[in-house]
C-alpha cells in the first residue's frame, strides 16, 4: 500500500549564530560552533537539512565550587583549583564549547573582582582553543561589574556572554555590542516572554545572529516537562515565522540535573533509586537528551560521561542518509 | 475521517421522535459530531449506521490494551503531536526483556527485582509494567520453559517474542496472561500469526522496515479480524526510529490513515549497551513510544525512566497537586515548628521527604499555591505574606502549637518583614534554600 508522506513545509528558519573567532577573524580560537538555521522540527531531515548539529558545551568554574555534588569534585579533581586546567580537561573530555560561570566570591569567601575575573577567562582562552560562553554570578551589580571588564578584555573572540534577563540586559547587552560578542537571552519558560526580551534587546541595536536564546529549563522530575513543552512551541513559532523567536537554543540540563537530590545526595536515599553515580548521569543524560528531542542547540553538561552519551544521541540524531519512509531503501 | 453533523444526519432516521432528548436528528447529529453525546442516546439508528458511525468516530490511534492477572498495560487513543496541545493520555509500558538461552534459574534471579520494583515519585507507587521473552534458541521447547520461568517471578503482562509462529505457540500456550503481546507478524509469517492471535486474544506486534509495507500488513491481518496491532517500524539508528514514529503519529492524526492508526513498540537492537538503551528508552516515552522494551534492569535506570514518563505524561493545564492543610510529620507536639510551604506535589514532597527523613516532628502548613512551586508562586503573587497569614488562621495553626515559630522556604526569605507584620506574635524563621538541607537546619537551628 503506498503511503503518502505528509512533510510539513515551513514558512521559517531558524537563524544561524556563530559562537567564537578564529585568528583569520580577529580571534584566538582553534575552533568556533555554528548553531540553528533550522527549517524543520528537530531531525526531520527528511523535510529540510537539518545544517548544524547540536553541540555540547561543559560547564566549568572560575574556582572550585562550594555546592556541587561530591561526584563531580571527584570526577574533575584538582583540575578544578584553576580555571585553565579545568579547561584543558573539559576539551579533553569532549566538549565542543566551554560555558565558564564566574562566581560571586572567591574561595577565601571574598566578593569576586574584574581583575580576578578577567584573569580566569584569560586562563582559560590560553589554556584550551574552544569556543567560550561567560556566565556572571547571577546577580545584576555583580554580572555587570564583572562581565564588562571580560568583554573589554576579550574584544573580538565572539564570546557568548550570559545571562541577559529582563530585569538586566542593557549593560550586558551594550558591552556585548562594543566588543563583538553574543549574549544568551533567558526568559522564565514562556514564549511571550522570551519574545519580549529578544525584542528589548534587538532594540538596542545587538543584530538578531548574537543572540543565543535560554528558554529555561528544570531538571527530570523537577519541572522538564515545562521546559520541554516551551522549547517545542518556540520551536513551531520560529518555524511559522515568528521572527523574535528564530534563535538557537541554549539550555542547561548540567546545572538543572546536577541539583537534584537525585544527583546531588549519595547517602540517607531510598534503595529504590539505584547506584549513586550511574543514577547521577542518567539523571543528567536523560534530562538532556529529551531537550535535544524538543530543539536544544547547545546543552551545557556538568560530567564527562553524560558528555560522551549526549555525543552518540547527537551522531545518531544526525544520521540523514535518505530515508526509507514510504518507498523502501 | 470524523464525519461532520450534516453526514450524521444523513445516517440517522430523520424521524425527529425526540426520544434522545434533543428537539430534532440534526440537533442530535450536532451533538455527535461535537462529541458531547453517545450514539446509543438515539434507538431507531439503523444498525449499518452504527457500524460506520462506530468506524468514524474510533480513535485515530487505537487503544490496545495487554491484561494479566489484574495488571494492564494500555497504550494508544492519543490525540495530539505535542504534549502543550491538550496532553498525552496513555504512558508507554516499560518492560524488561530475557532470553529463553537463561537457564530457568538465571531468569528468576534476573526478573526478580524487577517485578518487586517500586520507586515513590511524589508519592506515587511507580513500577514497571511487565517482562519480555524472546526466541533466541529457536526451541519451542526452551521457550516455553523461559516463559514458565518469568511467570514463576511475575503474573504480569508478557511479551512473546519470536519470528517462529510455532515457538509463539508454545510460548502462549505456557503463557499465564490474559491479553499477552505476540511480537511480531512480518511478511513472512503474518498469517500464522495473525490466526495465533486471534486464537489466543492476544495484540500482536507488526514488523516493517517502511510505512508502505506496515500498512500492507496491517490492513491484511486486519482483514483477519485481529485488530489489537501494534507497529514496530525497523529503524536502524535514532533518527530513524525518530523520524518513522513521527510520520506514523502524524499520518494516524492528521490524515486519520487508519492502517497506521496503531500504538508503536520500542526496543533495542542486540547488542546494544545499556547507555544506548537508555537513551532509546528515553526517546521512545518522548515520541510516541506505546510499549517501550529494555535488556537490563537496574533501579538507577529504571527510576529515572519512569519519572521521565511520568512528566511527559503530565497533563500540561493541571499541575500535579497536592490539598492545602496543616500536615503532621513525625508527630509532633505543642512545641514542634511549623514549616511552610506551596502545594505544588514536587514541591511538597520535596519537603515532606526531607522533614520525615530527619526523624524530627514538625507541622508543614501547606498553602495555596495553585500548585505551584515556591519561586513560580512567589513570582506570581501566590505565595506572599498574606496569603500564608490567611493559611494560617484558615487551618487553625495557633491552636496546635505553643511555641509559635514558622519556617519561611529561603528562596523568599523576603517575606519575612511582611510577614512579622501579619502574624503578630510569632516568631518568624528563614530556612535553608534546598529541601535538602532542611534536616541540618532542624537539628541545629530548631533543636
Ligand atoms: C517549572 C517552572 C515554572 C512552571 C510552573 C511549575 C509549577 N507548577 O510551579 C511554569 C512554566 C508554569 C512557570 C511559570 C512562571 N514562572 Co517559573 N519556573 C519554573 C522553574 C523552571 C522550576 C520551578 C520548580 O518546579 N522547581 C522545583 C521545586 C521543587 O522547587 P521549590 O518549590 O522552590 O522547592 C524547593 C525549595 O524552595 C525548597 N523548599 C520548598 N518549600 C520549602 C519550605 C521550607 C520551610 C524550606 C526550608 C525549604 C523549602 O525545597 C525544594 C527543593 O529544594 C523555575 C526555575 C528553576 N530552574 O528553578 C522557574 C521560576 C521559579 N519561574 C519564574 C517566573 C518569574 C515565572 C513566571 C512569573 C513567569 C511569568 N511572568 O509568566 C510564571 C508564573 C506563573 C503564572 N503567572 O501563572 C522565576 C522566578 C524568579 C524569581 N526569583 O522571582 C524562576 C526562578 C525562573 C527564573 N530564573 O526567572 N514556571
Ligand atoms: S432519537 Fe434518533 S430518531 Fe429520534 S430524534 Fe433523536 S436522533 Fe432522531
Amino acid at each position: 500500500m503506498p503511503v503518502q508522506i505528509p512533510k510539513d513545509k515551513w514558512p521559517g528558519q531558524v537563524r544561524v549564530a556563530t559562537i567564537g573567532a578564529t585568528e583569520a577573524d580577529g580571534g584566538t580560537r582553534t575552533s568556533v560552533i555554528t548553531v540553528g538555521g533550522e527549517k524543520a522540527l528537530p531531525f526531520m531531515h527528511f523535510e529540510a537539512e537539518m545544517p548544524y548539529r547540536p553541540v555540547i558545551a561543559l560547564e566549568i568554574k572560575d574556582r572550585k565550587p562550594d555546592d556541587w555534588s561530591p561526584l563531580l569534585l571527584e570526577t574533575w579533581g584538582e583540575a578544578m583549583d584553576a580555571p585553565g586546567a579545568w579547561a584543558k580537561a573539559a576539551e579533553a573530555a569532549g566538549a565542543d564549547m566551554l560555558q565558564l560561570s564566574l562566581s560571586l566570591t572567591g574561595v577565601d569567601g571574598e566578593p569576586n573582582t574584574p581583575d580576578k575575573a578577567v584573569t580566569a577567562v584569560q586562563s582559560v582562552l590560553n589554556s584550551s582553543g574552544l569556543p567560550l560562553a561567560v556566565f556572571g554570578p547571577g546577580q545584576k551589580e555583580a554580572d555587570n561589574e564583572l562581565l564588562v571588564p571580560v568583554a573589554e578584555a576579550t574584544k573580538g573572540e565572539r564570546i557568548a556572554l550570559g545571562i541577559c534577563e529582563d530585569k538586566n540586559y542593557r549593560t550586558i547587552v551594550a558591552t556585548a555590542m562594543a566588543n563583538d560578542h553574543l549574549v544568551t537571552a533567558r526568559a522564565p519558560m514562556d514564549v511571550n516572554l522570551s519574545k519580549q526580551l529578544n525584542i528589548l534587546i534587538t532594540d538596542m541595536g545587538l543584530p538578531l545572529e548574537r543572540i543565543i536564546m535560554d528558554p529555561t529549563t528544570g531538571a527530570l522530575g523537577y519541572g522538564i516537562e515545562y521546559g520541554y513543552s516551551v522549547m517545542e512551541r518556540l520551536r513551531l513559532a520560529a518555524l511559522q515565522g515568528d521572527t523574535m523567536t528564530q534563535l538557537p537554543m541554549i539550555v542547561t540540563p548540567g546545572f538543572e540535573a546536577w541539583k537534584a537530590k537525585e544527583s546531588k545526595v549519595g547517602t540517607g536515599v531510598p534503595a529504590a533509586w539505584g547506584d549513586w553515580l550511574e543514577r547521577a548521569i542518567n539523571w543528567e543524560t536523560l534530562t538532556a537528551v529529551a531537550l535535544l528531542e524538543s530543539g536544544a542547540d547547545i546543552l551545557v553538561l556538568r560530567h564527562p560521561e553524560s558528555v560522551r552519551r549526549v555525543r552518540m544521541a547527537i551522531e545518531e540524531l544526525m544520521e540523514a542518509e535518505e530515508l526509507r519512509l514510504a518507498t523502501g531503501n | 475521517m470524523a464525519l461532520s453533523g450534516i453526514q450524521i444526519y444523513k445516517m440517522l432516521p430523520k424521524t425527529n421522535c425526540k426520544e434522545c432528548g434533543f428537539p430534532t436528528c440534526l440537533a442530535f447529529a450536532m451533538k455527535l459530531a461535537a462529541k458531547q453525546v453517545e450514539l446509543s442516546a438515539c434507538p431507531h439508528v439503523s444498525e449499518e449506521s452504527k457500524a460506520q458511525l462506530a468506524e468514524s468516530s474510533a480513535p485515530p490511534v487505537r487503544l490496545v490494551t495487554l491484561k494479566s492477572n489484574g495488571y494492564q498495560a494500555a497504550a494508544g487513543n492519543e490525540v495530539v503531536l505535542f504534549r502543550h496541545e491538550k496532553k498525552f493520555f496513555h504512558m508507554p509500558g516499560l518492560f524488561i526483556r530475557v532470553k529463553d538461552d537463561l537457564t530457568s534459574e538465571q531468569i528468576k534471579a534476573k526478573l526478580a527485582p524487577a517485578e518487586a520494583y517500586e520507586v515513590d515519585y511524589v508519592g506515587l507507587e511507580l513500577t514497571l509494567d511487565g517482562f519480555a521473552v524472546e526466541s533466541v534458541t529457536g526451541d519451542a521447547a526452551a521457550f516455553a520453559t523461559a516463559v514458565q520461568a518469568v511467570n514463576a517471578v511475575s503474573h504480569r503482562p508478557l511479551i512473546l517474542m519470536s519470528s517462529d509462529p510455532d515457538v509463539i505457540a508454545a510460548g502462549l500456550a505456557a503463557a499465564d496472561c490474559e491479553i499477552p503481546l505476540i511480537c511480531a507478524a512480518d511478511g513472512d509469517n503474518w498469517e500464522a500469526m495473525a490466526g495465533l492471535a486471534k486464537e489466543h486474544k492476544a495484540a500482536l506486534v507488526v514488523n516493517g522496515r517502511t510505512l508502505d509495507e506496515l500498512a500492507d500488513l496491517t490492513e491484511k491481518i486486519k482483514a483477519t479480524g485481529v485488530e489489537d496491532l501494534v507497529l514496530n517500524p525497523i529503524g536502524d539508528n535514532l533518527s530513524q526510529r525518530l523520524a518513522l514514529s513521527t510520520q506514523i503519529r502524524r499520518l494516524a492524526l492528521k490524515k486519520n490513515f487508519r492502517a497506521l492508526g496503531y500504538p508503536l513498540f520500542v526496543a533495542p537492537m542486540d547488542g546494544e549497551d545499556i547507555a544506548y538503551q537508555s537513551i532509546l528508552a528515553a526517546q521512545g516515552i518522548a515520541k510516541y513510544g506505546g510499549f517501550v522494551v529494555i535488556d537490563y534492569f537496574a533501579p538507577e535506570l529504571a527510576y529515572p525512566l519512569l519519572v521521565l514518563r511520568q512528566n511527559i505524561y503530565t497533563d500540561p493545564q493541571k499541575p500535579i497537586q497536592v490539598q492545602p492543610g496543616l500536615y503532621e510529620i513525625n508527630d509532633p507536639t505543642p512545641e514542634s515548628p511549623v514549616l511552610v510551604t506551596t502545594n505544588f506535589s514536587i514541591t511538597y514532597f520535596s519537603v515532606a521527604n526531607e522533614v520525615d527523613g530527619s526523624g524530627l516532628p514538625a507541622w508543614l502548613l501547606v498553602t495555596e499555591a495553585e500548585g505551584m512551586s515556591v519561586l513560580t508562586a512567589w513570582a506570581a503573587g501566590k505565595f506572599d505574606a498574606e496569603r500564608i497569614a490567611k493559611d494560617v488562621k484558615r487551618f487553625n495553626v495557633a491552636d496546635k502549637v505553643a511555641n509559635k515559630r514558622i519556617v519561611l522556604p529561603g528562596h523568599t526569605a523576603v517575606l519575612s518583614g511582611e510577614l512579622e507584620e501579619e502574624l503578630p506574635g510569632w516568631e518568624i524563621k528563614v530556612g535553608p534554600r534546598e529541601a535538602v538541607d532542611i534536616p541540618a537546619f532542624m537539628k541545629q537551628v530548631l533543636a
